[in-house]
């Protein structure tokens, strides 16, 4: 298997022109983004960027330091280091400027299941300042088949519903930072492959740029522009999902995802050209 | 601090009111149930003292009094531990929503409720029991907003040691008026606690409210620099519990606690 770079965390020419905030098409910019606990590095020099119109798959094993590194991208845990831009405004200076510049959805972050859909969007719509709030919620309730539900209590839904209602709720604010954190993780395949297909539409129609997580590789290669491998902490891989496999000697992403999750650093780091 | 932002909190909360009788019910069924509880006590009482001490001024109106402190200060947390219960952290706090402004949403919520609460009190304590309440005048005004801003002090105390201590902490929200009752004086002067308790109950800003009232009950007149010194603490204990509340919330973000915040509430 071809290494990575000897220069981590490797970053491409057009990332590291945007991360030091050139041009507008840069939704995302992460420099140097580090966070330490007293026992364990979770992230170390991750640098990075997310442009306009592009999904970014953000891969790795678990406890690879995906989810720590979208928590901090979301304001939800500081940095020991490192600088988050959010549409070029700086997450640690302004943080709520920044914020309503994003938006999420994870599956470990399920809406209140004790609000029905509507209520839901609504409560979420007046924390994020939308403006003709109640247009705008009509709009998202046909756009992601939810009229039907409206009235419904979100605990009450199906995961595939469940996963519609926070997908409306994570595009309330037509953010220019969409994340989503292992989004179709509850879904079955056909529900997944909707799912997919309306972020893929959401990132070549719309304005904004999508940070992905997940563990399905096919998925990945479906959807993702662009994929960063993350293992302890650190970038071991960065690239186009369909050709990083020939490069680095591998029948398919799946099988290099394992090879790479199951290589240890040290040894990732030595054999880098 | 933006309208919208907290005008979200309080529509939440108003969605989960009008939605269910269960939280519709506390707002006035307790508080209610008191007052008819202490007003056939005060009745009984009147009856042994045969006219000689009327005991509906001073223990129903202090029962009215504390009552209402206690839905002040349990309208901020409960409204706070609605979000813990329905594990909504993640993705209430990575909105761009600070935290004057989730705050300030809980306040108002707070004193939606808690109006209810003392309308229902006012109608069956003065209508049922005969408590001359507006008898104290004026005085009631600054009786209530000293209550109402300690009762604020304390919810927001309640919601960062919720936060910092985690979701089963809640345990321990609801017994603290309980805790205070005995040193600030509900039924009786501070004078006759023992003097570490009168210590006490001369840092807590409900003990002027009750001394207070037990003055201008009594026919003597109000100490206003005594009040005055309750309605500073409150004041200070509002500006120390949002410092303590914002520090907790640092400190959260910091450690990793806000993330994982919903997994603890699982365990």
């Amino acid at each position: 298997m071809q290494a990575p770079s000897d220069n981590l965390p490797r970053q491409t020419p057009r990332a590291e022109k945007g991360a030091d905030g050139a041009g507008s098409d840069v939704v995302l910019s992460v420099t140097e983004l580090r966070k330490s606990y007293p026992e364990v590095v979770a992230v170390e020099r991750v640098s990075f960027e997310v442009r306009r119109r592009e999904v970014l798959g953000l891969l790795g094993p678990n406890g690879a330091g995906k989810t720590t590194t979208i928590n901090m991208i979301l304001g939800l845990l500081s940095p020991t280091s490192g600088r988050i831009r959010i549409a070029g405004i700086d997450l640690a200076r302004e943080r709520a400027r920044a914020l309503g510049q994003a938006n999420f959805s994870a599956v470990y972050a399920s809406l209140p299941g004790n609000l029905s859909v509507r209520q839901n969007l609504m409560f979420f719509g007046l924390v994020y300042g939308i403006p003709r709030l109640a247009e705008r919620v009509r709009e998202l309730l046909g756009e992601f088949d939810l009229e039907r539900l409206k009235d419904a209590k979100c605990g009450v839904l199906s995961s595939g519903e469940q996963t519609r209602v926070a997908l409306a709720k994570a595009v309330l604010n037509r953010p220019r930072l969409l994340l989503l954190d292992e989004p179709t993780a509850s879904l079955d395949p056909s529900a997944a492959q909707t799912f997919r297909s309306r972020i893929r539409r959401l990132a070549t129609e719309g304005d904004c740029g999508i940070l992905w997580t997940s563990h399905n590789m096919y998925e990945v290669e479906e959807v993702c522009d662009r994929v960063l491998f993350l293992s302890h902490g650190r970038i071991l891989l960065e690239g186009d999902p369909r050709r990083l496999p020939s490069e680095h000697g591998a029948p398919t992403l799946e099988e290099l995802f394992i090879r790479l999750a199951r290589e240890p650093l040290a040894q990732s780091l030595e054999r880098a050209p | 601090m933006r309208a919208r932002p907290v005008a979200g909190i309080l529509l939440r909360q108003f969605y989960l009111i009008r939605g269910s009788p269960v939280r519709a019910l506390p707002m006035f069924a307790w508080v209610a149930i008191d007052i008819v509880m202490w007003g056939f006590i005060t009745r009984y009482l009147n009856s042994m003292s045969a006219g000689r001490f009327n005991y509906v001024p001073s223990l129903l109106g202090a029962v009215l009094l504390w009552d209402f402190f206690t839905r002040i200060m349990q309208g901020v947390s409960t409204a706070f531990l609605e979000d813990v219960w329905s594990r909504n952290f993640l993705n209430l706090f990575a909105t761009p929503l600070t935290t004057p402004e989730y705050l300030t949403g809980l306040v108002l919520t707070s004193i939606g409720t808690s109006a209810v609460g003392l309308a229902v009190m006012l109608a069956l304590a003065t209508a049922v029991f005969g408590l001359p309440f507006f008898s104290m005048g004026l005085m009631l005004i600054p009786f209530l907003l000293v209550l109402f801003t300690f009762g604020i002090a304390l919810g927001i105390l309640a919601s960062g040691l919720v936060l910092r201590l985690g979701p089963a902490s809640e345990w321990l929200v609801w017994p603290m008026p309980a805790l205070l009752s005995p040193f600030v004086g509900v039924f009786y002067p501070l004078a006759t606690l023992p003097h570490w308790m009168q210590d006490v109950g001369h840092l807590l800003p409900p003990s002027y409210v009750f001394e207070g009232m037990r003055a201008i009950l009594a026919g003597h007149a109000l100490a206003a620099g005594n009040l005055a010194i309750g309605a500073a603490l409150a004041v200070l204990d509002i500006v120390l519990a949002g410092y303590f509340f914002t520090r907790v919330f640092q400190y959260a973000v910091r450690t990793g606690l806000l993330a994982r915040y919903s997994a603890e509430s699982v365990s």
